[in-house]
């Protein structure tokens, strides 16, 4: 007889790893998000299981949250993938719903065959907020300040990289001037 | 109690399914997400090893892991931006020249 955190283990390490695959084998780079997306969703799982609470929502919040946004965000933005045949999108329907019921199915039944185990109550688990918290907060500090200063330049990097390149104030007329001198 | 080498496999899993997007695929944004995968697929052994020897450290890291990935995504989306706009492609055989 499997524990239920075996099977639940093995339940999410299935969607992880049928994420990975489905991102391989899929063609547009939407379908290839939104496995990705099944991915950091099935890990956050996984945290859960291994009592990183405070991971498991961060994954969800951070990873399947912001950074994918950004990724589909830019997926859209440069119309990727449109000289791509989108068969995916068909397969998704096919097997993607039904998939998706069957999961939560087997999930509900895992939790409700093993029902007469106890839930834990929030904060109990051994990655809760509070004592990664202190971490952060106490011997991880120095890290922590740098990695703000870190975010701070990508984010002034990311505008400077992505910004249409702007004429300089007076650098271009002065430049075809010069051009021109040369050309007569 | 699941062992760690559980989820040591599943973590080479995804670590291994990441390098393989990472070279067969020629799509940029699908490059990008590969290593994003294989972020995660070393994340889970981070927590795994968190947990099995009771180390929070080891979830500090994850935690480190993520701000710089998202600092990385940012960044390196802002140059495939760039990249688009003067070659007009995302496929990466087309990108030879590091110039812009």
């Amino acid at each position: 007889m499997i524990s239920i955190h075996l099977a639940l283990f093995l339940i999410f390490g299935v969607v992880a790893v049928a994420g990975a695959v489905n991102l391989l084998a899929q063609r547009h780079p939407i379908n290839a998000a939104l496995s990705l997306i099944a991915v950091m969703a099935a890990l956050a799982g996984e945290y859960m299981l291994l009592g990183a609470e405070f991971l498991a929502a961060v994954q969800v919040i951070v990873y399947a949250g912001a950074i994918m946004v950004l990724f589909v965000f830019v997926i859209m933005l440069l119309n990727a993938g449109v000289e791509e045949r989108t068969e995916g999108s068909r397969v998704a329907i096919i097997f993607g719903i039904p998939g998706v019921l069957l999961g939560s199915i087997l999930v509900a039944w895992v939790i409700l065959r093993y029902s007469e185990t106890e839930a834990v109550p929030a904060g109990a688990l051994p990655g809760a907020p509070s004592t990664i918290g202190q971490l952060l907060f106490h011997e991880f500090l120095l890290p922590f300040e740098i990695t703000s200063i870190l975010i701070l330049i990508a984010i002034m990097g990311a505008v400077v990289l992505a910004s249409k390149p702007e004429p300089a104030a007076g650098g271009p007329s002065k430049k075809l001037a010069t051009e021109q001198k040369v050309n007569d | 109690m699941v062992p760690l080498s559980y989820y040591l496999v599943l973590s080479g899993i995804l670590f291994a399914c990441g390098v393989a997007g990472f070279l067969i695929k020629r799509n940029i944004i699908t490059i990008f997400m590969s290593i994003e995968l294989m972020l995660n697929g070393v994340n889970l052994s981070f927590v795994a090893f968190a947990a099995h020897w009771h180390a929070l450290a080891g979830q500090v890291f994850v935690f480190f892991v993520m701000v710089v990935a998202a600092a990385e995504s940012a960044v390196g989306l802002a140059i495939i931006i760039a990249v688009y706009r003067t070659r007009e492609t995302l496929n990466v055989d087309h990108v030879n020249l590091l110039k812009l």
